[in-house]
């Protein structure tokens, strides 16, 4: 398990043509792991095309500040957002 | 759809809707794969079956209990699979289920902004604007205004979460426990647990 | 970078969220429950309905209704698999 709980972390900003699961206004921004799921799980990326998923991977759940999400966001300084992003979607934040 | 009320979903046989194309089309793909040995009538019955069987109820049970047990809603917080199971309720397909508790200063709200992802098993199939573009979108970057309209205005001092389910994750929402409610026992507090407070865009209702 | 179609968070839109709520219909049930079907034989499992989806043009994608996708992607992937032929279903419809 490459991240813990409370580490900044960094979504990949790479493109990627295919199926995958990392919403773009996620691509590039800093989160914090707000924890690393238990287990691990098929990857969609290959399963999507005819492949068993394998080998299975690492799933965060990751926060972002909303009010650096979005331009303008109409809402509260501590609001946030949670999504789940697999591990090789994840880069350290300095 | 009255949620939570039991229909009687006799369909012997299965018949489509003769004005939608699509409907007719959807009838054709089901006799095509059961007459190449595909799948089956009775796969086909028993999907139906469980899907029509689903409702909020069972979520609404799940938060009853724990909103009159502290310790149950510790393992439900810590894994609600597990906690679903105690109850002998059927936590779905997903391997992982979450509940998110609301709090005094914390209000969830659930979006799937690539799909649809919802605990169905436990809430029942998701409202068509759930499934809705403009949901999708602007559940995330404009959560306040979309519980504005759907009724909710949360103040400045509450923190606003919004979890966008995009894995293998089901996300619930434990909403908090209305004032004027101790006289209730946990029938009573399921019955103002309902399915918009577990996907957050509610409050439950009152007493 | 362009999003691709189902990428939709953030997404600009003016449109106010409509909240009517419509009973599922016989054909969506059934839809609903050959995927399910078609996932427990492993011949079409979540991810490549997803990207079945996920192939629809833009413009198909944002009128077709929820189960109207679904039978996109089922066709699509059930085409690939060689399990439809190209043309059987059009003709199974037609008779």
């Amino acid at each position: 398990m490459r991240f813990a709980a409370g580490q900044a972390v960094r979504v990949s900003a790479r493109s990627h043509p295919g199926h995958h699961r990392t919403p773009g206004y996620v691509k590039g921004k800093r989160g914090i792991v707000e924890r690393a799921h238990v287990g691990e799980f098929t990857n969609p990326e290959t399963r999507a095309y005819d492949d068993d998923g394998t080998p299975e991977l690492r799933l965060y759940l990751v926060r972002f500040d909303q009010t650096e999400l979005w331009p303008g966001y109409a809402g509260a300084e501590e609001d946030y957002l949670l999504t789940d992003v697999f591990e090789h979607w994840l880069e350290e934040d300095a | 759809m009255s949620h939570g009320d039991d229909h009687d979903h006799s369909h012997e046989p299965i018949t489509a809707d003769a004005e939608a194309p699509v409907a007719a089309r959807v009838q054709a793909l089901a006799d095509l794969l059961v007459e190449k040995g595909v799948v089956s009538r009775e796969d086909i019955r028993r999907g139906i079956d469980w899907l029509v069987s689903r409702s909020p109820s069972d979520g609404a049970r799940l938060v009853a209990r724990a909103w009159v047990d502290d310790a149950f809603k510790e393992r439900l917080l810590e894994d609600a699979r597990s906690a679903a199971l105690e109850l002998d309720l059927d936590p779905g397909p997903a391997p992982v289920v979450v509940a998110l508790e609301n709090t005094a200063d914390v209000h969830h709200l659930v979006v799937c902004t690539l799909c649809s992802c919802y605990p169905r098993a436990l809430l029942g199939p998701p409202p068509d604007w759930y499934k809705s573009l403009p949901y999708r979108s602007r559940a995330v970057s404009d959560p306040r205004g979309v519980l504005r309209e759907f009724g909710v205005e949360l103040g400045e001092d509450t923190e606003l979460r919004v979890v966008d389910s995009t894995a293998d994750m089901r996300y619930l929402v434990v909403p908090r426990r209305p004032d004027g409610t101790e006289h209730l026992d946990e029938d009573g507090l399921a019955q103002l647990v309902t399915r918009d407070s577990m996907i957050g865009v509610a409050q439950p209702g009152a007493a | 970078m362009e999003r691709a179609v189902h990428d939709r968070g953030g997404s600009p839109t003016d449109a106010p969220i409509d909240r009517t709520e419509h009973d599922l219909a016989d054909w969506e049930l059934t839809m609903d429950a050959l995927v399910g079907a078609l996932g427990e034989t492993g011949l079409m499992n979540v991810d490549e309905l997803r990207r079945g989806i996920e192939s629809m043009p833009r413009e198909e994608y944002e009128t077709a209704t929820y189960y109207e996708r679904w039978l996109f992607a089922a066709e699509k992937i059930l085409g690939e698999k060689g399990i439809l032929a190209p043309g059987e279903l059009d003709l199974r419809v037609a008779t």
